[in-house]
């Protein structure tokens, strides 16, 4: 761990009771979807963590509990410094707090999180569409249980069996 | 799959002004097919006038699921899909890829494909930016900066199919080194780049940079205030035109860029023009790195030997039983990764590019997030075109520099 984390990752522990993992010399530190923001706006002001250079999620899927983890990955530039905060989330109904009364960066980053995992910000300011299409039904492409898609293999003996069900345009 | 939905202004009512409720300003569509967006990105703008109120980007017309597809591969045959992100930086994309892996299973890479792979992300950043120049160029009614910018791209492009065989989408690094050692040519055709290029540069600069009417387009354009940039993850050319020295390969080194001598470019404008000079003094910066890593290349393997993850040359496939168990396993099966996740960032062209890379303990990866720079970097446009002309928002937009396929993935 980097002497600077050394300081940090204690006051975490002792306001928010986190705890934290490492793994190849990168610090992974759990906060409950309740805490997040205080932490995240704690790290900001007082921590100099002024970039949130990614935030995306984990499906654990066949994983139940916790199915998701929501990943902040923190960069300060003034102290060279990178930590990674995680919310596990239930399978169900998952939702996170908006964080982007805090870094706006996040404004279109939980639009895909909700896009791709069905992971709801509470609070955003603009929940709509991202990246899917216009309209597209609650379906979450990046959920581990969302088929990757494929077109059934039609021999002689089948053809006309899975033609009936083949979605292609038909008169 | 839904139907067309009918769109109406109540959609956009919490983005817009007041005024366009009323019909006082114009909504009007930008893209997805208009040249200037390079690429397909929509934008909404409510016009007061000519006067930009507000800009709404709209993407996703290319989004293509690679991150859902790569979980559906192993970690060799996945990177095939990395190149297709940001198709202006493949190689940079190959790069933080593999070293994405090598950090998640802990795999050495040997002195000379560092340095290989020095050389060619420096070609491929040049590669990178001679395109933005040429299309900015082209944005701004400078066309002759186009052709001459892909002139010189083309003697890249020559040198990246010397090395594989592909002129853009190359997949030559591998985790663990590089596909194969460089041919005898490859020397003498980067050296004569070198040579060339920077008489090439001072060309482009004596079309441009004291231009009357490129600065009349730039000067005062699109300002970024160093607060908002980092608000909105700005990383790369356009943090370091605001003032904030912050470039991976400096702060961060990886790959050996601590043994290169190198500066990095900053301005404290944050305007279009500052963009612009961040990224031609960033081309005379990345060649001087690719002249220093040719002279102290060193010789030797190009590949890690270590067997488990990477596979054997082809020449011990026919006189060793161990070498076609292990081509055959990992071609076949793969390798597996630890059940943990790394983050990996590099400098790309564009900024920060990121990999955030979970295993499940097989031989596929769980999570394969890009953490794409243009995207970003996009996010803050709404702010910085406000109160401009629709002909500044091209100049402001080809200065952000995205690449569609790196925002849609």
């Amino acid at each position: 761990m980097d002497k600077k984390l050394e300081t940090i990752i204690p006051a975490l522990h002792e306001n928010f009771n986190t705890n934290y993992e490492e793994f190849r010399g990168e610090v992974h530190v759990f906060v409950t979807a309740k805490n997040i923001i205080s932490v995240l706006t704690l790290l900001r002001d007082k921590y100099d963590f002024e970039l949130l250079s990614a935030m995306t999620a984990v499906d654990y899927w066949p994983q139940l509990s916790p199915r998701f983890h929501v990943i902040y990955q923190l960069t300060s530039l003034a102290k060279n410094l990178s930590l990674q905060l995680r919310v596990p989330l239930e399978n169900g109904d998952p939702h996170i707090p908006t964080a982007t009364r805090v870094y706006e960066v996040a404004n279109w980053r939980e639009r895909e999180l909700r896009d791709m995992f069905g992971i709801i910000p509470d609070g955003h300011p603009d929940l709509r569409i991202l990246l899917l299409p216009e309209g597209w039904e609650d379906k979450h492409p990046l959920r581990r249980d969302f088929p990757l898609g494929y077109e059934e293999v039609q021999f002689t003996f089948n053809f006309d069996e899975i033609d009936l069900r083949k979605p292609y345009a038909k008169e | 799959m839904a139907q067309l939905e009918e769109v109406s202004i109540d959609q956009f009512k919490h983005l817009v002004s007041e005024r366009a409720i009323t019909g006082e300003t114009m909504l009007l569509n930008m893209g997805p097919q208009h040249p200037s967006t390079h690429g397909v990105l929509r934008l909404l703008l409510e016009l007061d006038g000519e006067t930009i109120v507000n800009a709404i980007p709209d993407i996703g017309y290319l989004h293509t699921g690679i991150e859902k597809n790569m979980e559906a591969k192993t970690y060799l045959k996945a990177e095939v899909m990395s190149d297709r992100l940001d198709y202006m930086n493949n190689l940079g994309n190959n790069l933080v890829y593999c070293m994405a892996v090598e950090k998640l299973v802990d795999l050495d890479v040997p002195e000379r494909a560092l340095g290989l792979r020095v050389i060619l992300t420096e070609l491929e950043r040049i590669n990178s930016h001679l395109v933005w120049v040429g299309t900015f160029g082209l944005d701004l009614a400078a066309m002759s900066m186009f052709l001459y910018a892909f002139r010189e791209r083309e003697m890249i492009l020559d040198i990246k199919e010397l090395i594989s065989g592909q002129r853009m989408m190359t997949t030559y690094f591998r985790p663990g080194g590089v596909w194969r050692d460089v041919p005898i040519e490859f020397e003498a055709a980067v050296r004569n780049f070198i040579k060339l290029f920077p008489k090439r540069i001072d060309e482009y600069e004596a079309l441009l940079t004291k231009n009357p009417l490129f600065l009349d387009r730039l000067l005062g354009i699109g300002k970024l205030t160093p607060e908002v940039a980092l608000q909105h993850g700005v990383t790369g050319p356009m943090l370091r035109a605001s003032g904030v020295n912050w470039d991976l390969r400096k702060v961060r080194p990886y790959m050996g860029y601590d043994q290169y001598d190198f500066n990095v470019p900053v301005r404290t404008e944050g305007d279009t023009y500052a963009r612009y000079i961040v990224r031609i003094e960033e081309m005379r910066e990345s060649l001087k790195i690719v002249e220093q890593a040719l002279n102290k290349l060193p010789l030797g393997p190009v590949r890690s030997d270590n067997r488990k993850f990477v596979p054997p040359p082809r020449s011990e496939l026919g006189v060793s039983m161990e070498a076609l168990i292990h081509h055959f396993k990992l071609w076949t099966e793969g390798f597996p990764a630890p059940d943990a996740s790394v983050y990996q960032a590099v400098e790309s062209p564009r900024g920060e590019l990121g990999v955030l890379l979970a295993g499940d303990g097989g031989a596929k990866p769980r999570r394969c997030h890009w953490r794409t720079p243009s995207f970003d970097n996009l996010s803050v446009l709404p702010k910085i075109v406000k109160g401009h002309l629709v002909a500044d928002l091209v100049a402001i937009l080809a200065s952000v520099d995205i690449v569609l396929g790196d925002i849609d993935r």
